[in-house]
């Protein structure tokens, strides 16, 4: 058995506490229920931060300044787009957590839409109704310090994450595909021995290849990897195993509005609506 | 039966005949040997490794069609054992695991206590007997032994492994589209050429199996099974079915000079155009038996009192794979695709004294996108090089991710 010694005062917990914050924007709350989710772990985080503003945990909140908030949720209203400024000025680090935050959600669809009809359509009088005709990524309006991906996050990762900034080092949160983390569990890939049009050699690692796992193709729900190649993907699914009607869908989801995959998905809706593919 | 000692005064090299029936005995043998036995299965449609357990576990009467981006499991009129060749996994896993726990420790007062229990240090029970090693597999462990047990640094989990492992070799029968192993002179059949390659090797016929042995320990486990001298026509058999097998093989690679044309073609311009159709979604590296690539990292637990530091697969395709202070190496898909073919192929060669590629051809098959590594080696090699400008500055590179910045 090894043992080093290391310095006592190593060990002393830290006289003060990090103030943690949580801010919902449009979104449906999964992602900062994922902290909730972190049972285990949740009496050992709030031991080490001061959860300050958490209102699906608790009524009683506190002003700023804060020096972790996770913001979920995407920009859809004018109240909104002035409330990120707020949050921004309060807080030290920044963290937008989940497809909303990071790309706009589910409810970026209405990009591609006509919004007053949509408002003509849903409510019964329109007029009330204050909104923006788009939905946007946190980061289209504030800085952001890191986008956690995901429909929901991973509560692991958002634990990593959120003890990452209180050690001050980088977060381990690989921006690699879902393909890595598939062959590393040795499951069969999808795409190659069925002929499924898989998202997850373009989409962003996270979620375990949970879709793969039970013989489903990835749907994206964390988002595009780093560099993604959409293109070449879509290219080579459209002539191999799938068609516009699925794939147009397949990549306007959760992160419709996120840049690789809405413009490779914008590419393939003008192909078919020109004939060239379908 | 007894064997009788061949000239040199081992088995070794003697081949003999058993009914398909027996190899049911030799799986028995094996794991009242203390072997966890692994061999062919059939999983959602592929051909994977797993632990077997018996005969019926074994792909009976299946074939594949294999071609870029494509895999199609398929039953085939003969009831044949191995009649198909190569699915997605590779033997590499259970020498050298996707994921490993190197060291771990706990807080206790003002110390670390070291769990010594690791792998890393010896502690690890299993035996492997692998069922169904291709020549090209046999290769590629050729090529990880190099790698990972003969030079400076030792990785102890791998030489661990592979020292207790049994190997069962498979002369290839039939050949798959996606198969180049003549061009790399590693198959289709295995040769004891390279010394103790295997311990037992089979050639399947329609009537039984031939079996060769390959070392003492393979002797001491045929010893165990009834069996015969083959007979001329069983003999004529096996070797008119390797010659099938190697007929089969249509796909090759030129490797005369190969690295010295790699490296003088750098800045082809073919590096652009498969750039623009690989995915780096590390596919390809991780169905490679050879690559071995991996990182290294430290896990905490919330309060600190627990640590575990863990091997992962990792792959010269990601981002984060050459990620330094300031920034990434390789900051797109062209630097990273041309890293790992150039690697693969030519400074392999300046490293080990080999090339990385058996020609197993599971890259080609297991590309979601079909990039065939032959192809790209051809076009390199017979299509002039243009001038390209320098320096090239993708528009990847404001995608980077960096904590602070995360959109530029």
């Amino acid at each position: 058995m090894n043992a080093y010694s290391v310095k006592k005062d190593w060990f002393e917990p830290p006289r003060y506490k990090p103030r943690l914050a949580v801010f919902k924007f449009a979104s449906c709350d999964g992602c900062q229920l994922q902290l909730l989710s972190c049972e285990d772990e949740l009496l050992e985080l709030a031991d080490k931060v001061e959860v300050v503003h958490f209102l699906e945990a608790t009524s009683h909140i506190e002003p700023g300044p804060y020096d972790i908030a996770l913001v979920e949720g995407s920009i859809t209203t004018h109240h909104d787009q002035h409330r990120i400024y707020e949050v921004r000025a309060q807080s030290k680090v920044l963290i937008a957590i989940g497809a909303c935050a990071t790309a706009g959600g589910i409810q970026a669809l209405r990009n591609w839409g006509d919004h007053t009809e949509f408002l003509r359509a849903v409510y019964a009088k329109p007029d009330v109704i204050d909104s923006l005709s788009t939905s946007t990524a946190i980061a289209d309006h504030v800085d952001v310090d890191f986008e956690l991906r995901g429909c929901p996050i991973n509560r692991y990762q958002l634990l990593e994450v959120v003890i990452s900034f209180l050690a001050g080092r980088r977060p381990r949160i690989p921006q690699h595909s879902v393909c890595m983390e598939c062959k590393r569990q040795l499951m069969v890939c999808t795409a190659v021995a069925h002929g499924t049009p898989c998202l997850g050699p373009i989409t962003h690692a996270g979620c375990g290849a949970i879709c793969p796992r039970f013989g489903r193709g990835c749907y994206g729900c964390f988002g595009p990897a780093g560099q993604a190649n959409c293109d070449s993907l879509a290219d080579n699914y459209l002539a191999t195993r799938s068609n516009t009607q699925t794939l147009v869908p397949l990549l306007r989801n959760f992160n419709a509005a996120a840049d690789e995959f809405r413009e490779t998905g914008d590419r393939v809706d003008e192909q078919s609506d020109s004939g060239v593919a379908k | 039966m007894t064997l009788k000692k061949v000239t040199d005064g081992t088995h070794c090299g003697k081949t003999f005949f058993i009914d398909k029936l027996e190899l049911e005995h030799l799986i028995a043998h094996l794991t009242s040997s203390g072997y966890t036995v692994v061999g062919p299965k059939v999983e959602d449609n592929v051909i994977v490794y797993a632990e077997i357990n018996n005969l019926a576990d074994l792909p009976q009467g299946y074939r594949e069609e294999q071609s870029g981006g494509q895999y199609r499991l398929s039953k085939s009129p003969n009831s044949n054992y191995f009649e198909f060749n190569l699915g997605p996994h590779s033997w590499k896993q259970y020498l050298f695991p996707p994921e490993a726990v190197l060291a771990s420790a706990k807080r206790s007062g003002n110390r670390w206590e070291f769990d010594s229990s690791t792998e890393e240090n010896g502690e690890f029970a299993n035996k492997f007997a692998f069922l169904g090693v291709r020549a090209c597999e046999l290769a590629a462990i050729g090529v990880q032994d190099r790698v990972f047990a003969q030079g400076t640094y030792v990785d102890p989990i791998y030489c661990n492994r592979r020292s207790n492992s049994f190997l069962i070799a498979v002369n290839c029968t039939t050949a798959a589209a996606t198969c180049f192993c003549t061009s790399m002179g590693t198959g289709p059949s295995c040769s004891r050429e390279r010394e103790n390659e295997f311990d037992l090797a089979l050639t399947e016929l329609d009537t039984g199996f031939l079996i060769e042995i390959g070392s003492e320990k393979g002797a001491a486990v045929a010893e165990l099974l009834n069996s015969r001298e083959p007979n001329e026509i069983e003999l004529q058999a096996g070797k008119s079915l390797l010659a099938r097998a190697v007929s089969q093989i249509s796909k090759q690679l030129n490797t005369t000079n190969l690295r010295d044309i790699l490296f003088n073609n750098l800045e082809h311009q073919r590096w652009d155009e498969v750039a623009s159709r690989c995915l780096a979604c590390t596919n390809c590296t991780q169905v490679c038996p050879t690559c071995f690539c991996s990182t290294v990292t430290d896990v905490t637990d919330l309060t600190g009192e627990q640590i575990e530091r863990t091997r992962h697969w990792d792959s010269c395709f990601n981002l984060d794979f050459a990620y330094m202070v300031g920034g990434t190496v390789r900051n797109d898909r062209r630097s990273r695709f041309r890293q790992w073919l150039v690697h693969k192929l030519a400074s392999w060669h300046d490293q080990f004294d080999m090339s990385g590629c058996v020609g197993c051809g599971r890259c080609i098959t297991w590309c979601p996108v079909g990039i065939d590594l032959t192809e790209e080696v051809y076009a390199i090699r017979n299509t002039p090089p243009s001038k390209r400008s320098l320096p090239v500055q993708s528009s990847d590179q404001s995608k980077v991710c960096a904590v602070g910045k995360v959109r530029s």
